[in-house]
């Protein structure tokens, strides 16, 4: 089964190592296709971005970018002011946001799931330049949405690439696993 | 060792695993991370090399040329306008007879300014007497920049390698790749011995003038090269295929046997074009695909299917497509579509919608004029 993913947020906020992050957490579960990529733009900190997960039991051969997606995930919902996050998505997707308000705030025809991926990463002190990245937390709350990916995976996963605070933001995906509400 | 990461990544790894003696690079974009992480690479002491900063990609390539006619194992890696800025260069390395390695990630050239892909920056450089691979997932980019060297070093060959992937679709995009040991990377790859090389102790002239005749047996000898380099890179493609799993030639051919026709594409829209197979596949045409691994030397005897649907993602203006036009050589009905220029996405639908038109014997600019 192939699961077509999209992420949006704003630059500097990790939507790019969020898709990374997937990917590898998938691979190490078992499934022989996964693919992260970012959308092929010239990406500035602050402006709205895009990135891409594919994540299959077998090898992935697709190329082009994702225009019907399974999953959407919103790391900051100020971009739904200027970009339509559920377009394309498919009539049984979920889309995943993080905000701090309950599900029913928002009006998406779509199965919609929350968590508060800001308060988590401020609590666990994942600040940089004194201001939350939730992109660990977001994953977190992916895995549970999403089948076949063990979060004990994802925190390798998470490990690997952060190094020195790698332990807190597994932390962090942690509780964001199990505190989302879909 | 199975993992995941960038095409710029994976080849930076496999250059370091290829243990090159000189490096220099000039960064430029979509290729810069793969500059960025040899410079890691070197200052920590994980590859020994000199990493050689230079102002331009013309000079980069001049460092290499220097450095392998003194018997050094090379690399560079380059994109678009720092592709071309080599030019002269190129042709250089190709009639030195030097084995350098270059990756190039295929990157539209301006204006209109444009960073992503199509492969009109090292299809123009096929005159220049290097051998061209291109590749459809990073797992190919990592095994063709090792294949390259055993290639290129070849005392049968001696030429340079150019291993172009696209921007941003591979160079950018995180997809598993196997790794092997370093231990088996050096059984597979010995150290460089070339036949001959610029020495102190026993001095010779290399690239002085040359009368009329023997320049002349100069190119005559090149193209002999690249002949024989057909053979060769088979034959290393089949040792890989023995030590690693995963067998290469000049195409790789996928559902070709029983097919009506046959899509011809290069680089990464391949890969999307075998899903597209496999689409049409369901609903019973018969059509099979060949993706071009090499492009120079160019495989035009494998091209044996007499209805063949090509696919360029590249324009030769005042001619058309690149390959379409290369493959007339093989006398067979051949049908050209230019697609995907400057980073046009290409999916597996797009595909899907070119046989449609090719079995209706049409072709053109796709979407842009199709008659």
């Amino acid at each position: 089964m192939l699961k077509e993913i999209i992420f949006y947020g704003r630059g500097g906020q990790g939507a790019v190592t969020a898709a990374n992050l997937i990917a590898s957490a998938a691979l190490k579960s078992g499934n022989r296709g996964v693919q992260a990529f970012p959308f092929f733009g010239a990406e500035r900190r602050g402006a709205p971005v895009k990135a891409f997960a594919r994540i299959s039991d077998n090898e992935i051969f697709l190329r082009s970018q994702i225009k019907k997606p399974d999953i959407v995930v919103v790391l900051d919902t100020g971009v739904m002011d200027a970009i339509n996050v559920a377009e394309g998505i498919k009539k049984d997707g979920i889309i995943l946001l993080n905000t701090n308000k309950s599900a029913s705030d928002f009006s998406f025809p779509y199965r919609t799931a929350v968590v508060d991926a800001t308060s988590i990463a401020i609590k666990n002190e994942i600040l940089v330049g004194g201001i939350p990245v939730v992109n660990t937390p977001m994953t977190g709350a992916l895995t549970k949405i999403l089948d076949g990916i063990d979060i004990e995976n994802l925190k390798l996963a998470i490990k690997e690439r952060f190094g020195k605070i790698g332990d807190k933001n597994a932390k962090a995906a942690e509780e964001a696993y199990n505190e989302v509400i879909f | 060792m199975i993992f995941i990461d960038t095409a710029n990544h994976i080849s930076a790894l496999a250059a370091k695993m290829a243990k090159p003696h000189v490096i220099a690079a000039y960064p430029i974009t979509p290729q810069t991370t793969i500059v960025e992480r040899l410079a890691e690479y070197v200052e920590s002491g994980q590859l020994n090399a000199d990493f050689i900063r230079v102002e331009s990609e013309h000079s980069a390539m001049a460092a290499c040329i220097g450095a392998s006619a003194m018997g050094a194992r090379t690399f560079t890696a380059t994109a678009s306008h720092g592709l071309l800025l080599m030019h002269e260069m190129l042709h250089w390395a190709g009639l030195a007879r030097l084995p350098v390695v270059m990756v190039n990630v295929n990157r539209a050239i301006g204006p209109g300014w444009n960073i992503w892909s199509d492969l009109n920056d090292s299809l123009s450089q096929r005159d220049t007497g290097w051998i061209q691979f291109y590749a459809s997932s990073n797992q190919e980019v990592f095994d063709n920049i090792i294949q390259a060297y055993k290639i290129g070093e070849s005392e049968e060959v001696m030429l340079p390698v150019m291993i172009s992937y696209d921007g941003f679709t591979l160079s950018h995009t995180s997809m598993p790749v196997e790794v092997p040991e370093q231990s088996k990377i050096d059984e597979f790859l010995p150290p460089f011995k070339p036949a001959w090389k610029i020495d102190v102790e026993n001095p010779i002239t290399h690239g002085n003038i040359v009368p009329p005749e023997p320049y002349m047996e100069i190119r005559y000898s090149m193209q002999r090269a690249m002949e024989r380099a057909k053979k060769i890179i088979e034959e290393v493609g089949e040792e890989w295929g023995k030590k690693f799993g995963r067998e290469y030639d000049l195409i790789q051919e996928y559902k070709c046997d029983d097919a009506d026709y046959v899509m011809v594409t290069m680089g990464a829209i391949s890969a999307e074009a075998r899903f597209a197979v496999d689409e049409l596949r369901k609903r019973g045409e018969k059509v099979g695909l060949v993706n071009l691994r090499t492009f120079r030397p160019f495989p035009y005897e494998k091209l044996k299917y007499e209805k063949m649907i090509v696919i360029d993602r590249n324009v030769s203006p005042g001619l058309g497509g690149v390959v379409y036009h290369e493959m007339k050589k093989t006398g067979k009905d051949l049908y050209g579509f230019i697609a995907g220029l400057g980073g046009v996405d290409v999916s597996y639908k797009d595909f899907e919608r070119i046989y449609e038109l090719a079995k209706r014997g049409k072709e053109g600019w796709y979407p842009l004029e199709v008659k």
